[in-house]
């Protein structure tokens, strides 16, 4: 009785193996395009073989089902670690390249399922296409299971203010989130294959016509996968930068409406339009986005002088601070050969994110509005001490303790960012592999908010792999904190969590 | 003696039944409704009229009291009371307060507001439910001689160990004595061959260590496992006083209070108390928060019928003890055989403790067992006793034969008393009385 | 009052006061140059006659100046502005000469810049310690001009406002207003009925340590020669009181071009323990005094730091022992301790001495240098960053956020010391925290945009490090920015800017901030 354990972690393990039970549905996908291709086809058996075992042998943990908010904790973690644990056995069973080492394999499934895209694929070719194909079914799979995280789960569980997402996002249907938990589920589900669907035949359209030479079916499907998660896994080397303009100016808007929240997509989608504007959250996020649009494409075009064609430097620039701000991780071009300044602007980019109920990373829009505007708040307070201004976002107050833990989580964030950093550089300085600081700064962050590509060693065009085993595993759990808000799994290691 | 009394509510009145027998009680209260009543009840004078002013108390009869009571619901009138007596005549006052801060300035020169003695009746009753948190299994605990003798009341359950055995065989504990079982609301005085049955009280004295492992063997082995977790609902005075107190023992207790602000005050107050601030009848939220994990939840809630909810909502979900301050002395009795395991009545015990310093002006200490039947004393022995300076075996035969000599402290050690046991001038003894021998022990010993 | 609601004559009237009494300072640099012979008398007699003129001028515009809370902000920012241009005035003359009246001493000071002369004041003032002097040499600079830099800092140590409240009588009322405009951390204890007694304990706390440690120094240099050995050759009495000066506000200016790599290592462990006095809360010297040893030992923030200097010094001397690429630290037990004491005091207290190039350190032991760059002293001291308290709280109310998170209705005050901290004051700190990683981040990204002009480029690390450094009022980054280098070769734009961020670094961000709201002037 006392001293035992306060978490019933039968529920929550059993709720995972129902998860768990139907990956195999997704892995029919690399399946039945491995049959097409006729490339080996046990990498995506044995997991379907796996995933069934395990699934249905966690699911008689318990009998009940009754999740509160403890077990929940427990269950978003684990769901998380499996989904990617059973992702990772697909490449190890495939055993190519550097995917075959179960470290780099578990690295890879988790920058998947955690929409990250930092790879430490070296060598795109060496696999078949179903492996990237895989990859990107990860990616996409992820990004759907955050949006229900985040809409359904996180903000009842009010982590680190997440609860705001409810105030901010009121859409008439999706408003009550309890009694409906399964329909909101299955809205989002629709809203997210939709706007998948639609990338996929625009891209082939844009192929069909002529536009876009390199984009087969296959890369528009694999494509479509990762935009809308915004995750940037491709199954090019070269990632974007692969394809043709069209291609690029047509992936950035579906970028951002990655990045919006779904709920207000949902609102859009039912004519709704008026909410897009009356949203203090999305006018704030578009602005952001413009503005280091602006100023990247200024200092680009300083940069290169003239003689250089506007669109060019346009579209590299909107690309890739729509991509590193949305968290998705293409590259158009090999931004590391950027200057100081661009590379620096896109290194802030990393720390803001999308909006809160997308299936972006990172602090978040909603997160720095608050902050923003309690510094405001703050300010004005300090010359009229004795006024009382509540922080009002889209007009609806925000209550103090919300505002307080939004403060707390934007510093966990930014201490456990400067944490991973320092245990980066140490870690490369063991080993002996040279490493700037910047670098491992970028690299870090980018794991850490669920980016992709970093800069220098880990750049765009380059990999992980160069890191130490240590340091790649590090950040497999970095991606993981990160995703989850960080708060479900830090819950789990105080000793509160469990006994009192 | 003569005893005056104001107020004469629910610690008045019990306080005046009690002492009615054998002292002279004055009884005055503003309500005339309730001193017409008083009337034909007890054996005392009423008076009707406020008992802040002079007249009144001159026709009380003030300046032939021994002791002044002020016992109204009013902490202000109480001190006003005593401060009246004061300069009218000599009397010992006693005042009753709510508030601790009164009790803490009084405790400064122990003469402040012209009070000789102060009792606080949240303070008393949180005193006594950690006492019963400290006893698991027992029913009744009150410390005696500074707390280095205890007398505890326990249920002997069914399945103990002793359950059974005569008190002959159950007597291997060290400086213990076995001075009463009670049996249907009787006390009787143990011979050796008395059995233990399931279900009877048995009332032990004997020091604090002795009545700890006298209380594990009565308790059924199951449940031997000691108190750790303790839930505390309700942070009015009450529940504060007792989770700083379960503090200073050591405990870290959760507490749950409704009011946010409230809450937010008693987490600064208790820094090693984890504060809640939520409705505590929310079953879910009970649940959420695991209270059913909890070995004792004490519920100090204002209402009595919220009291008796919460409790009998953690019981469901597995809380190990539920102890309850009920303030109508007609439901204790109820919410026991309802669930509640113990419910301490605010008022009883006020009144238990000021009757048990007007009794007898000699007698320390008195713990009231069982209401009209017995009682257990403390006494300071003077040359006059019967007891100075004789071995106990030849001492007994001067005294009533329902006298249960408990416990004997002498310069700090505590003695068991056995037959040849010399109890010296300046010991101090526990006794256990049955009523109607008191008038014969207080002048014998 | 066309719907100005501040009453900025006041204010203005009270930096008048302050800058007419920043002539009885400026006698020093005086007494100096009488002293050594080597010029630059002039230069300080004209900027004493700016001063008072400039004084009396603002001084006339109230006569009865009233200060409320928004007088306040308005009056110490702009105290610390004005102090800054004054100090600069000396450095310009010695450029450029009055025309028509003195020449230039020496013309080929880099301080002619005016953007240079205001970088090295503020830098001064604000105890910074980051210097843009192309050359540090008595051949480059007057004696009294390099004395006048280590007395900026030390005058800006322990607050000019500060300074002016404990000396100026008209000060008394809104006195605690101004001093809390000045450090608004959690610091500030009024430890005498008084305000104006408590600045004076303080100023005499600060003078006190400052003889003290002048004192010790000089006492070295005597008595080498009586021993036989020689224990502090370089520390001669103008050293002495130039490293005194510059010890206990935790400045870091320093007239020798290799800090205090320059003296023996005696010297360098007697100056450790007076830069850790010197990132202490001065109100606990105050209990100190008074016989009340108790209350340091229970100070939660005196703890927190000493464990913090504890734990990076045995970090850092960690990786200097076993660093085999330092010729003559690595694997010797004294050099590597000594260095890592003091570069890591150094840097916690925000100093910004340097015993040695910390530059040719592994990358392990830069990164501790370079996290505790953002830590700075404890509340109360001279020291800048975002200081000691507030982390405590910041780490305090993140456990507690992972406890409300398992415990949604737990009500959990942050404690310090068994102290609750006020809910709004966890607030106030947290915003303080994120605002400052906010400004700093907005700063290195204008720092890094603007680098592209220096001369062979520069890393966004060396840039990064040299705002945060700025901010944080430490005085070296990393890099070009280094400690035995300057920040000279930053475009005139971006020195304007950190004088900016020292300016606001100093003032913990707040006050300045508020007087670029428009609620803050018109409603």
């Amino acid at each position: 009785m006392s001293g035992g354990l306060r978490v019933d972690w039968r529920v929550s393990c059993s709720l995972v193996g129902t998860v768990v039970k139907w990956l195999w549905v997704p892995l029919c996908l690399p399946l039945v395009l491995a049959l097409y291709d006729g490339t080996a086809l046990t990498p995506f058996l044995v997991p379907m073989a796996l995933t069934a075992v395990v699934g249905f042998g966690l699911e008689r943990l318990a009998e009940t089902r009754d999740l509160r908010a403890r077990e929940a904790f427990l269950m978003v973690s684990l769901t998380w670690l499996s989904i990617a644990l059973v992702g990772a056995v697909p490449f190890v069973v495939a055993g190519v390249g550097t995917l075959a080492h179960p470290v780099y394999a578990l690295f890879e499934a988790m920058s998947g399922v955690t929409t990250t895209g930092a790879t430490v694929v070296t060598d795109f070719g060496a696999h078949a296409r179903a492996i990237h194909l895989w990859r990107a079914t990860l990616q996409w799979l992820g990004g759907l299971g955050i949006l229900v995280l985040a809409t359904a789960v996180l903000s009842q569980l009010s982590v680190g203010g997440a609860q705001l997402m409810e105030t901010e996002s009121q859409a008439q249907d999706v408003d009550k989130l309890t009694p409906r938990m399964s329909n909101t589920a299955a809205l989002l589900w629709k809203i997210y294959v939709a706007l998948t669907a639609l990338l996929v035949v625009l891209l082939s359209g844009l192929h069909v016509v002529g536009l876009a030479p390199e984009m087969t079916p296959y890369d528009a499907l694999a494509h479509a996968f990762t935009t809308i998660s915004t995750s940037g896994f491709s199954p090019r080397g070269t990632s974007i930068a692969a394809f043709s303009p069209a291609v690029q100016w047509t992936l950035v808007p579906f970028m951002i409406v990655g990045a919006t929240s779904f709920v207000l997509i949902y609102a859009v989608s039912r004519g709704n339009v008026g909410r897009l504007r009356r949203s203090d959250e999305f006018r704030f996020y578009v602005g952001v986005l413009a503005f280091f649009a602006l100023a990247v494409c200024a200092i680009r075009a300083l940069d290169a002088g003239p003689g250089v064609p506007f669109e060019r430097t346009a579209r590299h620039a909107v690309f890739q601070v729509v991509s590193i701000t949305t968290t998705t991780g293409y590259a158009s071009t090999d931004f590391n050969t950027w200057s100081a300044s661009a590379k620096h602007l896109l290194f802030v980019c990393m720390f803001i994110g999308g909006m809160a109920g997308s299936t972006t990373c990172s602090i978040k829009a909603l997160r720095w509005l608050v902050v923003i505007k309690s510094f405001r708040r703050d300010l004005f307070v300090a010359t009229t001490p004795s006024a009382i201004r509540p922080v009002r976002l889209s007009g609806e107050p925000i209550d103090e303790e919300t505002v307080r833990d939004i403060y707390a989580y934007t510093l966990i964030s930014l201490l456990f960012f400067g944490v991973a950093t320092i245990f980066v550089v140490l870690d490369a300085a063991r080993v002996g592999v040279v490493l700037t600081e910047f670098e491992a700064m970028s690299a870090a962050a980018s794991t850490f908010f669920n980016i992709g590509p970093a800069f220098g060693v880990a750049g765009p065009m380059a990999n992980y792999a160069g890191f130490p085993t240590t340091t790649t595993f590090v950040m497999t759990l970095l991606m993981w904190v990160g995703r989850i808000e960080i708060l479900p799994v830090l819950v789990l290691l105080t000793p509160s969590f469990w006994r009192s | 003696m003569r005893v005056l009394i104001v107020g004469a509510g629910e610690v008045g009145s019990s306080i005046a039944a009690d002492l009615s027998d054998s002292h002279e009680v004055v009884v005055v209260d503003v309500d005339a409704d309730y001193v017409e009543q008083l009337q034909y009840d007890l054996d005392v004078l009423p008076v009707q009229g406020d008992g802040t002013e002079s007249d009144v108390l001159e026709e009380a009869g003030v300046a032939d009291a021994d002791i002044v009571i002020a016992s109204t619901d009013d902490d202000e009138t109480n001190l006003a009371v005593c401060g009246t007596a004061a300069t009218l005549a000599d009397p010992f006052t006693i005042a009753r307060v709510q508030k601790t801060a009164y009790l803490r300035t009084w405790r400064r020169t122990q003469r402040a507001f012209d009070v000789d003695f102060m009792v606080c009746t949240d303070l008393l009753t949180a005193q006594s439910i950690v006492r019963l948190i400290e006893f698991p299994t027992a029913t009744d605990v009150d410390p005696f001689s500074s707390g280095r003798v205890q007398m505890a009341e326990f249920e002997v359950d069914p399945e103990s160990e002793i359950a059974g055995q005569t008190v002959q065989a159950a007597d291997r504990f060290e400086s213990l004595t076995f001075a009463a079982v009670v049996e249907d609301g009787e006390a009787t005085i143990p011979t050796g061959e008395t059995v233990l049955t399931g279900g009877s009280k048995v009332l032990v004295i004997g020091t604090p260590d002795s009545v700890e492992s006298f209380a594990a063997a009565v308790a059924p082995s199951s449940a031997a496992a000691s108190v750790d977790d303790i839930v505390v609902v309700g942070g009015g005075q009450q529940g504060l006083l007792v989770a700083e107190r379960l503090e200073e023992r050591g405990f870290r207790p959760r507490l749950i209070e409704h009011d946010e602000t409230r809450a937010r005050d008693l987490a600064e107050q208790l820094p090693k108390t984890t504060v809640m601030a939520h409705d505590a009848t929310d079953a879910d939220f009970l649940a959420a928060e695991n209270v059913g994990d909890a070995d004792v939840v004490i519920a100090c809630l204002d209402s009595d019928e919220k009291c008796l909810l919460v409790s009998l909502l953690s019981k469901r979900l597995g809380a190990g003890r539920a102890i309850a301050s009920i303030e109508t002395p007609e439901y204790v009795s109820l919410f026991e055989t309802v669930g509640i395991d113990v419910a301490v009545n605010p008022r009883e015990v006020t009144a238990e403790e000021i009757t048990r310093f007007t009794r007898e002006r000699r007698a320390e200490n008195v713990a009231i067992v069982e209401p009209g039947e017995a009682e257990v004393l403390e006494v300071e022995v003077d040359d006059e006793s019967v007891l100075a300076g004789r071995p106990i075996r030849e001492a007994v035969a001067d005294l009533p034969s329902e006298v249960v000599i408990g416990a004997i402290t002498r310069d700090d050690t505590v003695i068991t008393p056995r037959g040849d046991t010399v109890v010296e001038v300046g010991d101090h003894v526990v006794v256990f009385v049955p009523t109607g021998a008191q008038a014969a022990i207080a002048e014998k010993l | 009052m066309s719907g100005v609601r501040v009453d900025w004559r006041a204010s203005l009237a009270l930096v008048g006061s302050v800058l007419t009494y920043l002539a009885v300072p400026l006698c020093f640099p005086i007494a100096v140059a009488l002293y050594y012979g080597d010029g630059g008398l002039v230069a300080f007699l004209v900027t004493i006659a700016v001063t008072l003129l400039l004084g009396f001028g603002l001084g006339r515009l109230d006569d009865d100046p009233d200060i409320g809370a928004r007088e306040g902000f308005l009056m110490v920012s702009a105290t610390w502005l004005a102090v800054a241009l004054v100090g600069a005035i000396p450095y310009l003359i010695e450029a450029h000469g009055i025309p028509g009246v003195v020449a230039a001493t020496h013309p080929e000071s880099t301080l002619g810049d005016p953007a240079n002369a205001l970088f090295e004041s503020m830098s001064g003032f604000t105890t910074t310690g980051a210097t843009v002097l192309g050359s540090i040499s008595f051949d480059a600079h007057t004696r009294a001009m390099m004395m006048w830099r280590q007395e900026t800092q030390w005058l800006g140590g322990m607050g000019i406002v500060v300074l002016a409240v404990a000396i100026l009588p008209k000060l008394s009322v809104g006195g605690a207003q101004l001093m809390e405009a000045e450090a608004p951390g959690p610091g500030l204890e009024k430890f005498t009925p008084k305000i104006a007694e408590t600045a004076r304990a303080l100023w005499g706390l600060y003078v006190g340590l400052t003889a003290l440690e002048i004192a010790l120094l000089y006492g070295l240099h005597l008595l080498g020669p009586a021993l036989g050995t020689p224990l502090a050759p370089k520390m001669t009495f103008y050293n002495a009181v130039a490293h005194g000066l510059t010890t206990m506000p935790t400045g870091g200016f320093s007239p020798e071009a290799r800090s205090i790599e320059a003296f023996s290592a005696v010297v360098q462990w007697v100056i450790v323990p007076f830069m850790i006095a010197a990132g202490v809360n001065f109100a606990l010297f105050w209990h100190l005094v008074t016989g009340d040893p108790n209350h340091v030992r229970e100070d939660a923030e005196f703890r927190g730091y000493v464990g913090l200097l504890a734990v990076a010094t045995a970090l850092v001397a960690g990786f200097l022992y076993t660093d085999p690429g330092l010729a003559g630290i690595a694997g010797a037990l004294e050099p590597s301790l000594r260095h890592a004491a003091f570069q890591v005091a150094s840097f916690v207290t925000t100093t910004g001495y340097a015993t040695v190039d910390f530059n040719a350190w592994g990358t392990p032991a830069k990164y501790v240098l370079l996290a505790l760059l953002f830590v700075g002293g404890s509340a109360g001291s001279t020291g800048g960053g975002i200081k000691i308290v507030r982390w405590l709280v910041v780490l305090k109310s993140v456990r507690r956020e992972f406890f409300t998170t398992v415990h949604p209705d737990a009500v959990r005050p942050v404690r310090l010391a068994g102290q609750v901290i006020d809910e709004s004051a966890v607030r106030g700190i947290q915003a303080f925290t994120l605002c400052y990683l906010v400004l700093f981040a907005v700063a290195s990204v204008l720092v890094v945009a603007n680098g592209a002009a220096v001369d062979g480029g520069m890393s966004v690390f060396e840039a990064v490090s040299a705002t945060a450094s700025t901010l944080g009022n430490v005085g070296p980054g990393f890099g070009a920015f280094g400690p035995m280098n300057s920040y000279l070769p930053f475009p005139d734009s971006t020195k304007v800017l950190m004088v900016g961020l020292m300016w606001v670094g100093r003032l913990e961000v707040f006050p300045v901030l508020v007087l670029l709201t428009r609620s803050y002037w018109s409603s």
